[in-house]
């Protein structure tokens, strides 16, 4: 989380709300280990990253769903084995597990 | 209160272990655990006592070794496998925070410049040191973390140990009177890389100063790294830092580069 935490300090300067999104495991070639992090706001701007860029799309979109019902945080899973891989895969054919939760604490 | 205390941990270098409850009861609890000396600083729960104190304990652990990852508990944080049937499972990721490695250069030279950039770029808090006050200013090493004028024994005396396999010294002075000292130093230490900058006939040269100080002994040498860096053709000091930084990598993780200091031949060609 030490890459964007200049972002989230702006932003809760400016009370946006924010989800971030953490890498929690791998299982195969992944490109970011755990502990990778992205962050999301309110209006959709993003920063950090969780993979090569395969699935911060798909990120973006859980992550304003989260901050809008007020869910509490889930794990979510993006790769090969998904019955989503072909929308929103790792092209490397890993797993990534993910945690993406609002930023309350 | 929990993410101002981690941001401020992590911008001090301090060590910090984050941890989160991302499956099971109190999902989203979070608990920070921020070592200092011999005391224990927590803030937040993940929702039981026991638990906490548990967690903690495994998460300090991990945190020494510079893990991130999963364990699972009970919701008092049980452990056993038979203390786990029949209970709900509380997954916490453990996300630990270390100090940044530290690179150490001796010389204020042009190459030092470089290989701060790119050091800096990999993460490392770096330290730059050169006695001649002339050169060794922050001025000319804007993105050193630190920069001091002294010579190298001292400055080993204060930092190597802490120093350990995470962290380089590369020594880039060609001046005798500075590189012998520093290499002395350096194997004093448990630092995982020492590079030493020269040609082939420089470094053979420096090898037989370094007998009359009575450092000859193999495994002393097969720690230096000179000609330092790896081959590929190297021109720049730009160029030499990603030599040089490709080949602290190599090393850490153990993996077979093809090491100037393994070869002969040109460096140049």
């Amino acid at each position: 989380m030490r890459e964007i935490l200049g972002d989230i300090d702006r932003w809760r300067t400016q009370n946006k709300r924010i989800a971030i999104a953490r890498v929690v495991d791998i299982e195969g070639s992944g490109p970011r280990d755990p502990g990778a992090a992205m962050a999301v706001n309110q209006d959709g701007e993003v920063c950090g990253s969780v993979s090569g860029g395969c699935v911060e799309g798909a990120v973006v979109a859980e992550a304003l769903e989260i901050l809008s019902t007020n869910s509490p945080g889930r794990l979510v899973k993006f790769g090969y084995s998904d019955d989503e891989a072909y929308a929103v895969g790792l092209t490397c054919g890993g797993v990534v597990h993910l945690f993406i939760a609002p930023l309350t604490w | 209160m929990i993410y101002s205390a981690l941001a401020e941990r992590i911008r001090n270098n301090k060590p910090v272990v984050l941890l989160t409850v991302i499956d099971g009861p109190n999902l989203g609890a979070t608990l920070l655990a921020s070592p200092n000396d011999s005391k224990l600083d927590t803030l937040g729960t993940l929702g039981d006592p026991e638990l906490d104190r548990v967690a903690v304990r495994d998460a300090l652990g991990e945190l020494e070794a510079g893990r991130t990852s999963v364990r699972n508990y009970g919701p008092t944080g049980q452990v056993t496998p038979e203390d786990l049937t029949d209970t709900p499972i509380v997954r916490i990721f453990v996300e630990s925070y270390s100090p940044p490695p530290q690179m150490i250069i001796f010389g204020a030279v042009d190459f030092t410049a470089a290989l701060a950039r790119v050091a800096k770029v990999l993460g490392y808090y770096v330290v730059v040191c050169d006695a001649r006050e002339v050169f060794a200013t922050k001025r000319r090493f804007p993105m050193a973390d630190e920069v001091l004028v002294t010579w190298p024994t001292p400055v080993l005396a204060k930092l190597g140990d802490n120093l350990g396999a995470r962290d380089a010294i590369c020594i880039l002075t060609h001046d005798p009177k500075f590189d012998v000292p520093a290499i002395q130093g350096a194997l004093a230490t448990k630092v995982g890389y020492i590079g030493v900058m020269g040609s082939r006939k420089t470094h053979a040269k420096r090898l037989e100063r370094l007998a009359e100080v009575g450092i000859s002994k193999p495994e002393d040498l097969d720690r230096l790294m000179s000609p330092i860096g790896i081959d590929i053709g190297s021109r720049t000091p730009e160029e030499t830092a990603i030599s040089i930084c490709a080949e602290i990598i190599g090393k850490r993780v153990g993996r077979i580069v093809p090491s100037l200091s393994n070869s002969d031949g040109p460096i140049h060609k």
